[in-house]
C-alpha cells in the first residue's frame, strides 16, 4: 500500500514537471577536436550552462585531426584544433572558416639527471639534442650554458611522442624556426618522422620513460610538468634571455607574437623580453555564415562569452588567456559570423 | 538424419507433421547460414571499408608502400615496411615465449596436476586473460621494461652478444618487451584452448598406450600430443590472430620507432600502433589515407599468415591427426 503510494506520487510529480521540461527543451551544440584545451573547454561548457540553461554544449575530444575532419563535413556546429588550418585543407572546406583562438600552452623540456638541477638550454642546441647531434650531458655546449652545474659523462636519451600530438606541433614548430637544417629535414606536423630517439604514448608516456630511463629528455606541455612537479629547463628567448616557462611567460609570448589578420599564428620564438618560446595557441574553428539561424545565435552568444569571462578561468587551469588586445581583435572577428 | 529414422515417434507421425518438420528443419538451416554469413559480410565489408579510404594512399605509391621504409608525415611520404616487419617480428617473439610455455602448462594441467589443483591454476590463467591491454602496457612500463633494462636485457647482452640480436644500446623499451608482452597476452588463449583440447582426448587413449607399456612421457607424447596435434596448432593460430591485432600493451612498450633494427633491443613499431598512435591528430588526407592503408595491410597480414598456417596444418599435421578407428 505505501509502496503504491510512492509510485503515484512519483508518477504525479513526474506529470507536473512534464511541461516545464519541454519548456526547457534544451538546444544542443556539438563540437569536437582537439584534446590539449579539453579540460578547460569542459569547464567553460560547464560553466556556460548556468549562464545560458536554454543550451548544452556537448564536446568530444577526438583529436584535432578528427576536429577538422568534423567542421569539414559540418557534422559538429564547431572544431577546434591545436594546429592552424594549411591553406590546402582550407581549400576543401565548404565555406569560409574562421580561426578563433581561445588559449596558449607551452612545451618544456624535462630530463633525468642526478640531482635534477635547474638547466639552462639555448634553441640551437635543443636542435643538435633532437636530431641526435649532441650525444653526452657533458657536451661542452650543455656545459657552457650551465656553469656550477656538474653534468655527467652520460648518454642522452631522447625521447618524443609517438602519438599525434598538438605538443609536438610546437615543439616542432619551435625547431623549425630555430634551425633551416630542422625545417627542411623534419618539419612542422602533428607527427614527424624523428631523427633520433624512443617514441612514448601521451604526456605520461613521455614522463614515464625520462623518469625511468638515466639521462633521458623529452618534451611535455607545461601544465603536465607543473601538475606532476618534474624538473624543466630555461629556455633562451629571440631577445637573449634565459626565461622560465610560466603561464605569465607564455602570456607575454602571446602580446608580442606577430598575429595576422586571420589569427592563423605561429607565437614561437617572439621578440618579447620575457617571452618564453617554446608556445602555442589553440583554436576553435567555424563557419563565418552559420547555416542554422538559431544555433548561430546561440555559438556566437557563447564565442562572446568565452572571450570575456571565459579567459578569465584560463590560468587558473594552467592555460595562458589571450592578451587584452587579442581579445578585443577577436570579439570584433565574432562580430563578423553571420546567421 | 541417423537420429531420426531410428527413432520411434517419428516413424509413427502423420506425414503434415513430418512436413512441418522439414519446414522447421529448412528455417534452421537458412537461419544458421544467415548468421554464418554475417562474418563473411563483415570481413568483406571491413576489407572494401578499408580499401575505400586509402584510395589515395594506394594511388599514390601503389605497391612502393609495401616496400618503402619511409614513414614521413610532413612531406607525405608513406612506407609500411617497418610496420609490417615489427608487426611479424614481435608476433614471433610472442609465439616462441608462449607456444612452449602453454602447451606444457595445458598438458601439466590435464595429465599431471595432482586434482586439487587444477581448478586453481586454471583460474588463474583465466584471470589473465581477462586483464585489460591498458592494465598490461602500465605494468609494462613501470614494472616490466625498468626489470628488462636492468636485469634480463644486460644478462642476454652478456651471453648472447655475438648475435646481431643481441647487440647496441639497451633503452627498456624494445621490439623484444614488445614480444614479451604480446606472450603474456597470448599465454592464456593458447593456454585454456590446449586444455580443452587436451581434455577432449578419450581416455581410451592413454590407456592404450599404458597398456603397451609406455611411460608417462611416452603415453602424453603418442597418445596425447600426437592426437591432439591439429587442435593444438589451432589454439596457436588464435593466439597469432591476437598477437597481429594487440595494440594498446605494445605500442606502450616497444619504444615506437619506425625503423627496421637487427636488434632486439632497438625500438620497432606495428602496424596497429602506428594506427592508434597517430590517427586522432592526423590532418591531410594522404596521411589519414595511408594510415588506412597500414589497415588494410594489416588485414592482408592476417589473412595471409593465417592461410600460411593453415597449409602448414594440412601438409604436415595432415594425416596423423585423423583419429583412427
Amino acid at each position: 500500500m505505501k509502496l503504491l503510494n510512492r509510485c503515484t506520487l512519483i508518477a504525479g510529480a513526474a506529470l507536473a514537471f512534464a511541461p516545464l521540461n519541454s519548456a526547457f527543451a534544451q538546444m544542443l551544440i556539438n563540437g569536437a577536436g582537439a584534446t590539449f584545451p579539453a579540460p578547460i573547454y569542459q569547464k567553460w561548457f560547464y560553466e556556460y550552462a548556468k549562464v545560458d540553461p536554454a543550451i548544452r554544449i556537448n564536446y568530444q575530444s577526438i583529436g584535432s585531426g578528427g576536429g577538422q575532419q568534423q567542421i569539414r563535413a559540418e557534422t559538429v556546429t564547431f572544431g577546434a584544433s591545436d594546429g592552424p588550418m594549411s591553406d590546402a585543407d582550407l581549400a576543401k572546406v565548404p565555406r569560409k572558416l574562421l580561426h578563433i583562438p581561445t588559449v596558449a600552452g607551452a612545451d618544456v623540456l624535462t630530463y633525468n639527471l642526478p640531482g635534477n638541477p635547474k638547466l639552462k638550454v639555448d634553441g640551437p642546441t635543443l636542435v643538435d639534442l633532437f636530431l641526435g647531434k649532441i650525444t653526452k650531458w657533458n657536451d661542452p655546449r650543455l656545459t657552457g650554458q650551465n656553469p656550477g652545474v656538474s653534468l655527467p659523462d652520460q648518454d642522452i636519451v631522447v625521447v618524443h611522442r609517438s602519438d599525434g600530438s598538438g605538443t609536438t606541433y610546437i615543439w616542432v614548430d619551435y625547431l623549425s624556426n630555430i634551425s633551416k637544417e630542422w625545417e627542411t629535414r623534419v618539419g612542422r606536423g602533428t607527427s614527424v618522422n624523428w631523427p633520433v630517439g624512443l617514441g612514448a604514448k601521451g604526456n605520461e608516456g613521455v614522463t614515464g620513460q625520462v623518469k625511468q630511463l638515466p639521462g633521458a629528455v623529452g618534451y611535455v606541455e607545461l601544465i603536465y610538468a607543473k601538475q606532476n612537479k618534474l624538473p624543466y629547463a630555461d629556455v633562451k628567448n629571440a631577445a637573449g634571455h634565459y626565461i622560465t616557462p610560466s603561464i605569465e611567460s607564455v602570456t607575454e609570448a602571446l602580446a608580442t607574437a606577430k598575429i595576422p589578420d586571420d589569427f592563423r599564428f605561429s607565437m614561437v620564438n617572439p621578440p618579447g623580453e620575457k617571452a618564453y618560446p617554446i608556445a602555442g595557441a589553440t583554436w576553435l574553428l567555424v563557419y563565418a555564415e552559420q547555416q542554422d539561424a538559431a544555433k548561430g545565435r546561440k555559438l556566437v552568444e557563447f564565442l562572446n562569452w568565452a572571450m570575456t569571462k571565459g579567459e578569465s578561468m584560463a590560468a587558473a587551469l594552467d592555460y595562458a588567456p589571450l592578451p587584452e588586445a587579442v581579445q578585443k581583435r577577436v570579439l570584433e572577428r565574432i562580430k563578423t559570423i553571420k546567421y | 538424419m541417423a537420429m531420426a529414422e531410428s527413432d520411434p515417434n517419428v516413424a509413427g507421425t502423420i506425414p503434415r507433421a513430418l512436413a512441418g518438420r522439414r519446414f522447421g528443419d529448412r528455417a534452421f538451416k537458412w537461419f544458421t547460414l544467415l548468421m554464418a554469413l554475417t562474418v563473411f559480410v563483415l570481413i568483406v565489408l571491413i576489407g572494401c571499408e578499408l580499401a575505400d579510404g586509402s584510395h589515395l594512399a594506394l594511388r599514390q605509391f601503389g605497391w612502393r608502400f609495401l616496400v618503402s621504409s619511409e614513414w614521413d608525415p610532413v612531406s607525405e611520404q608513406f612506407g609500411a615496411l617497418p610496420f609490417v616487419f615489427g608487426t611479424l617480428v614481435s608476433s614471433a617473439i610472442g609465439l616462441i615465449i608462449a607456444v612452449p610455455l602453454s602447451i606444457a602448462t595445458a598438458v601439466y594441467l590435464t595429465e599431471l596436476a595432482p586434482q586439487w589443483l587444477r581448478q586453481p591454476l586454471t583460474i588463474f590463467i583465466e584471470l589473465l586473460a581477462a586483464v585489460p591491454s591498458v592494465i598490461l602496457g602500465l605494468w609494462g612500463i613501470f614494472v616490466m621494461v625498468p626489470w628488462l633494462r636492468v636485469h634480463l636485457f644486460p644478462w642476454l647482452k652478456g651471453a648472447f652478444g655475438f648475435l646481431p640480436l643481441f647487440q647496441g644500446p639497451i633503452y627498456g623499451l624494445s621490439m623484444l618487451a614488445g614480444g614479451i608482452i604480446i606472450a603474456i597476452m597470448v599465454l592464456p588463449i593458447i593456454t585454456s584452448m590446449s586444455r580443452e583440447i587436451l581434455r577432449s582426448v578419450p581416455g581410451l587413449q592413454r590407456e592404450a598406450a599404458y597398456a603397451l607399456g609406455a611411460t608417462r612421457w611416452e603415453v602424453t607424447r603418442i597418445a596425447v600430443l600426437s592426437y591432439a596435434k591439429k587442435g593444438l596448432f589451432g589454439a596457436v593460430i588464435l593466439g597469432l590472430g591476437r598477437a597481429l591485432g594487440e595494440t594498446m600493451a605494445v605500442t606502450m612498450v616497444i619504444g615506437n620507432n619506425t625503423q627496421i633494427a637487427a636488434s632486439l633491443f632497438a625500438p620497432g613499431n606495428t602496424l596497429a600502433s602506428a594506427i592508434a598512435n597517430q590517427f586522432a591528430e592526423a590532418t591531410g588526407d594522404v596521411y589519414l589515407s595511408a594510415l588506412f592503408e597500414l589497415g588494410l595491410v594489416l588485414l592482408g597480414v592476417t589473412v595471409l599468415v593465417n592461410a600460411f598456417a593453415q597449409l602448414i596444418l594440412k601438409t604436415f599435421a595432415g594425416p596423423s591427426v585423423t583419429p583412427q578407428n
